[in-house]
Parts: structure tokens; C-alpha cells; sequence
């Protein structure tokens, strides 16, 4: 039996390194892809949590996220692209219109 | 059977309702017959009243109506309620029966002008609020009588307000009145709370139980009421805005600043008198004010050249000498002259009236003369009103102001006497210079292009009616001791009984000490008549001389002592430079400073703060992780 605090050590581990990667990256899609890995992060603290105390609300909980994140994909992916087609690029330092 | 008072104010409110309204659209024929109808109506049905009364028993002739309450909060209870009782009830004839003749006149004098309408409607309004200052039953009613007859005076003295100095004069005589009333405010205000109503007949009652003779809160309370006399009633130091109410209608200087509502101020301390009886302080400085007045501008009128002001210095004269007759107690007789003199002094103003009319606006002095035959009607009203008011025995003037002279010898000062008995003949000589230089001698005005003529019905019947009541008023107040039965004193003696222990108080004179007195006033009269004679109509070089040789006295008369210099110096000036402070730098630097000032202060916050937003995605989500490092670590060291 693998103790619990293993995993929530990973998923901290992963979850940081999905921060890291939203501040230091200027693409885009590696953004995104870093926000996926946040995500993913979350996911395995609650799928640890619930194998520990056997309640599969953890679990259910999961699938939700994953259908969200799904959702949530589909709808960057297309902002996205709307940006690259007007920018020829999809580096966000240059998509500083909203400002003062 | 008194029910219906209120009838008598509110005929006249609802034709200033008729002329302010309809007025315009209905045309002048509307207007001619609702000014002056509803003012008739007023008189019929005050005359109705006044017989009625007349019927009840001396000492039942007090009635109170009270028609409904006004402002009942907390202790205060005010009733619209009306009292009618003989002083109310002389009054209440004085101001509709002179205001109707004075309505009626102004068919004529203001026909042509095209503010006809809102000209009556300004007179009803001021009819209607006289007719509520001299007939509530309580101070505040009063006191919203009186404001309105300030009001109206305001707007009639400025009727013609593209004229500039007429609207200065109206805002002048408001701004005056208005300290007065401050006054006349803080002396009601005392007197609710140390009797806790505004009741004339409760207040008067208890007076006597409530307050000692000479005690501070009696002088206190009666300074103060005599304060808004002293600016209604244009006595010094208020007086400046009379002789510039002048710049009126003529009509409305007769009604207004003559006849009615200058003598208010008289009224009400005439009403207050078993106040003013429990403070001995205030009755000297009601009298010694009076006689000061009276001949300060007496002695100015002798120099005025402009008709209307010479009559208006003649009225703040004339008030001066109804105060002196208050201030001595004899209040019955200062309410004798304040009838003679509106009969008297309304006629003056409306005989000059007619003479401007027919001079086509003229009203200097100097350019007069000669007019006796052009103006039979008004040649001979006018006569008769200047004997009046000079006191030439058998003329109403000669009764009343030989009525105040006696009492102020008799039960005042002979100083006092003095004061009044020289004013009588610098008011018999000014009066006749006034009368030669407008009627006799050469005509001074361009004769080629002024046609003077006799004025239309309309304005000579008034004056006929005032003629007689100006020769036969006096003849209702004749004196004991010219074997008459001063039916007027015996009817006001009911209300001012309580005056009476203060003649009994003072040593009597013999019939022989009036008469000679009586003698001396004639005498005085005479004198003036025959210098005024003299010096304008016989050898008018004199005057010229005399004016030359006394230079700089008649400058300082001519200029009114600089008293008008002197106010704007002392008051006006540093007034005007106060409020330019206030609006230039308290105002523009400081309040509005502060107001800017925050906003400019929030507007350079942003213009910093705003610096935050710099539309780079990863700035957003550096501060975001930051700020939940920070908020973790807060709590997990916690």
C-alpha cells in the first residue's frame, strides 16, 4: 500500500510544475497545456483521497472535472486560434490590448 | 352674527386671484371692476361690521372668530381667528374705505400702462394682506399680514423694475423691512415662550400677573416688537426706505407708504400697549424715537425739490409724531392721528399724483408753478389736505395733532412737547412751500410742450371724498375742552383701558394750560404758513439769499445728511465686501476647493494604480499565484 501522502507529494510536484509553466511560457498552446497539467494535478489529489477514505465521491467527482477540462479544452483551443488568425502568432505578450 | 370677518380679507384675496389669473386675458374693463369691486365689497361689509358693533354695549365690544385652527404643534395652537374690537374695527375702515377710493383712482392714473392687471392685482393682494395684519387675533396671523404687505410693497415699489432704480428701491425697502422683522420674529418667539400662546387676549391678560412693571423680559420683549414697528413704520434708524419707495406708482405711495401700511408698525404697538404700559424703558424710547424722527426729517423735507419725496419725508414725519403719542400713552390719540393722517396724506399724494399726471411725469419742484388754474379740482383738494396737515384750526390735522401735542406735555415731557410743537412748524412750512411752488407763480414748465389738464371722474371723485373727510375727520375727536365729546377716544377707551391708570398718575393741567398750548400750536402754524408765503410766493429772491448764506446747512438738508452716504459706508459697503470674501474665497478656495480637491485626489490614485493593468496575461497570473503563496503561508504559520 502506497501512503497517502506520496501521492499528494506528486501532485503538489505536478501541480507546480503546471504553475511554472503558465508564468514562464509565452505560447500559448504550452500555456494551455500547463493549465491541463494543473488540472491534472487536482484530479490526482481527489483520486487519492477518496481511495483513502472509500468514499467514491472523489472519483465521481473526477469524471466531472475531466468532462469540464474537456469542454474547457474545445473552447480555448478556439480562442486560440481566432487570436492566431488575427496575430499570425499565438505569443500572449503580444495580445496586450486590455490594458489602460 | 361676526361669523363672516373673514369674508372681509378674502374678497379682496379672491380678487387678486381674478386679476392675477384672468386678469390679462379678460382685458381692463375685467380688472377695473374686480380691483376696486372687491375692495368695495370689503368696505360695505366692514361697514356692516362696524354698525353692528357700534350696537353692542361699550363693554361687550370685543369679538373673536374663529373660523379655523392653523398650526397646532405641541404647545403651539395658532387659529386662523379674527378679533374684532374698536381699534381693529377703525382700522379695518381706514384701509378699506381709503384703499377703495385709492382702487378707484388708479382706474384712472394707471389706465394707460400695460401692466394694468397685474397692477390691481398687486394692490388686492396687499389690501388682503393689510385687511389680515389689523384683524388677527394672534401675532403669528399678524406676522403673515405683515409680511405680506412687505411683500406687495416690494413688488409695487418695483412695478416698473426695468427701471433700475425702482428695482433697487424695492429691494432696498425689503432688505430694510427685513431687519425690522427680524426683530418683530424674535419678539414673537419671547413672547410664546414666557406666555406659552400667541392669543392677543391671552397674552394681554396675563401679562400683568406674569411680568412686574419694568422687568427686563418686558423690555425686552417690547424693544424688540418696536423694532419691526421701527422698520414698517420708517422710523430712525430705518427709515432710509421710504422716500426711495417713491419710485412707485403715485397711487400706490398714497395707499401704501402713507395712508395704510406704514402705519402698521403704529397699530401694533397700539395693539401691545398693556405690554409696552409694563415696560416704562420702552415707552420712553417709543417716544423719544417718535419726536427725533419727526423733526429729523421735517427739517429734511424743508430743501427736497422733488414733490413725492417731500410728501414721503412728510410721512415718516407724521409717524414720528403717532410714536411720540404712543410712547406718552395716549395711544387712542396716536390712533386719531393715524386716521386724520391717512385721510390727509392720501389725499396729498394722490392731489401730486394728479399734478404729475398732468404734467406728463413731471416731478421736479422747479419746473412746476402756475398750475392753479389748469387743476381747479385738484387746486382745492390740495388746499384743503396742506391746511390739514398744517394744522390750521377747523382741518382734521389741527384736532389730532393738537390732540398728541397736549398729551405729550401733559403726560410726557415738555421737551417732548417742544420737539413736536417746532416739527408742526417746519410741517406748516415746508407743506405750503411745497403747495406755492406746484399751484402759483409763473409756470416753469415748457409750456409749449405740456398742456396741463384736469384729471378724468375716475381720479377727482376720490379726491373730493377725501377732501371732506380730510376738512370734517377731525370732527369725531373734538376735545372736552373745546366743548366737544371725543366720541373717537370714548369709543377706542374700551381697549386701551389699561393705558388709563398712567393718566391718572401724572398731575392734571387746567382747561386755561391747554388752551394756551392750543394757542401756540395755531401760532406755530400760522408762522410757517406765513414765512413759506413769504420766502416762495412774495419774494422768492429771499429764499435764493437765504440759501446762499446758509450754504452748507442747506447742502447737508438737500442731501439728506448723508445719511444715506453713511449707511452705505458703515453698512452696505463692508457688507457687500463680506460677502465678496465669502464668495470669492470661502466659497471659490475653500468649499469648492475641497470638493475639486478630493476629486482630483481619487483622479491621481487611479492615474497610478491604473498602471496595474498592463494587458500582459502572465503579469495577471504572477500576482494570482503570488497572492495564494502568501495567503497559504498566512495561514499554515498561523
Amino acid at each position: 500500500m502506497i501512503p497517502l501522502s506520496y501521492y499528494l507529494i506528486l501532485s503538489g510536484v505536478l501541480f507546480s510544475i503546471g504553475v511554472v509553466g503558465v508564468l514562464i511560457s509565452r505560447n500559448a498552446i504550452v500555456i494551455f497545456m500547463a493549465i491541463e497539467v494543473m488540472l491534472n494535478a487536482v484530479s490526482l489529489t481527489l483520486v487519492a483521497f477518496s481511495q483513502q477514505t472509500g468514499s467514491p465521491a472523489g472519483q465521481v467527482f473526477v469524471f466531472l472535472v475531466m468532462t469540464i477540462a474537456a469542454a474547457e479544452a474545445a473552447v480555448g483551443l478556439a480562442i486560440i486560434i481566432v487570436i492566431f488568425r488575427s496575430k499570425e502568432s499565438v505569443n500572449v505578450d503580444e495580445v496586450n490590448l486590455m490594458k489602460w | 352674527m361676526f361669523d363672516y370677518i373673514i369674508l372681509i380679507p378674502l374678497f379682496s384675496l379672491i380678487g387678486f386671484l381674478l386679476n392675477g389669473f384672468l386678469g390679462k386675458r379678460l382685458g381692463k374693463s375685467f380688472v377695473s371692476w374686480v380691483g376696486p369691486g372687491s375692495v368695495g365689497l370689503s368696505f360695505t361689509l366692514a361697514l356692516k361690521l362696524f354698525l353692528d358693533l357700534l350696537a353692542l354695549p361699550a363693554d361687550q365690544r370685543v369679538i373673536e372668530s374663529i373660523t379655523f385652527p392653523w398650526i397646532i404643534s405641541g404647545d403651539l395652537q395658532v387659529n386662523i381667528a379674527f378679533l374684532l374690537d374698536p381699534l381693529s374695527a377703525v382700522m379695518m375702515l381706514i384701509v378699506c374705505g381709503v384703499g377703495f377710493l385709492i382702487h378707484v383712482y388708479s382706474i384712472g392714473y394707471m389706465h394707460d400702462d400695460p401692466g394694468y392687471a397685474r397692477y390691481f392685482s398687486y394692490l388686492n393682494l396687499f389690501e388682503f394682506s393689510m385687511l389680515v395684519l389689523v384683524l388677527a387675533n394672534n401675532f403669528l396671523l399678524m406676522f403673515l399680514g405683515w409680511e405680506g404687505v412687505g411683500l406687495c410693497s416690494y413688488l409695487l415699489i418695483g412695478f416698473w423694475f426695468e427701471k433700475k432704480s425702482a428695482a433697487d428701491a424695492g429691494k432696498k425697502a425689503f432688505i430694510v423691512n427685513r431687519i425690522g422683522d427680524f426683530g418683530f420674529l424674535l419678539g414673537m418667539i419671547l413672547i410664546f415662550i414666557t406666555f406659552g400662546s400667541l392669543n392677543y387676549l391671552e397674552v394681554f391678560e396675563t401679562a400683568p400677573v406674569l411680568l412686574d412693571v419694568g422687568s427686563g423680559l418686558a423690555v425686552a420683549i417690547t424693544l424688540l416688537l418696536f423694532t419691526g414697528a421701527v422698520g414698517k413704520s420708517a422710523q430712525i434708524p430705518l427709515y432710509v426706505w421710504l422716500p426711495d419707495a417713491m419710485e412707485g406708482p403715485t397711487p400706490v405711495s398714497a395707499l401704501i407708504h402713507a395712508a395704510t401700511m406704514v402705519t402698521a408698525g403704529v397699530y401694533m404697538v397700539a395693539r401691545c400697549h398693556v405690554l409696552y404700559l409694563l415696560a416704562p424703558f420702552s415707552l420712553s424710547v417709543v417716544a423719544v424715537i417718535g419726536a427725533i424722527t419727526a423733526f429729523y426729517s421735517a427739517s429734511i423735507g424743508l430743501v427736497q425739490n422733488d414733490i413725492k419725496r417731500v410728501l414721503a419725508y412728510s410721512t415718516i414725519s407724521q409717524l414720528g409724531y403717532m410714536f411720540l403719542a404712543c410712547g406718552v400713552g395716549a395711544f387712542a390719540a396716536g390712533i386719531f392721528h393715524l386716521m386724520t393722517h391717512a385721510f390727509f396724506k392720501a389725499l396729498l399724494f394722490l392731489g401730486a399724483g394728479a399734478v404729475i399726471h398732468a404734467l406728463a411725469g413731471e416731478q421736479d419742484l422747479r419746473k412746476m408753478g402756475g398750475l392753479k388754474n389748469h387743476l381747479p379740482v385738484t387746486f382745492v383738494t390740495f388746499l384743503i389736505a396742506t391746511l390739514a396737515i398744517s394744522g390750521v384750526p377747523l382741518f382734521s390735522g389741527f384736532f389730532s395733532k393738537d390732540e398728541i401735542l397736549w398729551k405729550s406735555f401733559s403726560q410726557g415731557n415738555p421737551f417732548l412737547w417742544l420737539i413736536g410743537i417746532i416739527t408742526a412748524g417746519l410741517t406748516a412750512f415746508y407743506m405750503f412751500r411745497l403747495f406755492f411752488l406746484t399751484f402759483y407763480g409763473q409756470p416753469r414748465f415748457d409750456s409749449h410742450r405740456t398742456h396741463p389738464h384736469e384729471a378724468p371722474k375716475s381720479m377727482t371723485i376720490p379726491l373730493i371724498i377725501l377732501a371732506l373727510l380730510s376738512a370734517l375727520g377731525g370732527y369725531i375727536g373734538l376735545p372736552e375742552s373745546l366743548a366737544g365729546k371725543n366720541v373717537f377716544e370714548k369709543f377706542l377707551a374700551p381697549v386701551f383701558e389699561a393705558g388709563t391708570h398712567l393718566e391718572s398718575a401724572v398731575h392734571t393741567y387746567s382747561h386755561s394750560t391747554e388752551y394756551s398750548l392750543m394757542l401756540m400750536s395755531i401760532a406755530v402754524a400760522f408762522i410757517g404758513i406765513i414765512t413759506a408765503f413769504r420766502f416762495y410766493l412774495k419774494n422768492p429772491v429771499a429764499a435764493e439769499k437765504i440759501k446762499t448764506k446758509f450754504a452748507t446747512t442747506y447742502r447737508l438738508l438737500l442731501n439728506k445728511y448723508y445719511m444715506d452716504e453713511l449707511y452705505d459706508r458703515i453698512f452696505v459697503k463692508p457688507f457687500l465686501n463680506l460677502a465678496l470674501y465669502f464668495w470669492q474665497f470661502i466659497d471659490v478656495q475653500i468649499v469648492d476647493g475641497l470638493a475639486n480637491g478630493s476629486a482630483d485626489f481619487v483622479a491621481w490614485c487611479s492615474k497610478v494604480f491604473r498602471k496595474v493593468q498592463t494587458g500582459y496575461i502572465r503579469n495577471y497570473a504572477l500576482s494570482l499565484a503570488l497572492g495564494v503563496v502568501i495567503i497559504l503561508t498566512y495561514i499554515l504559520t498561523r
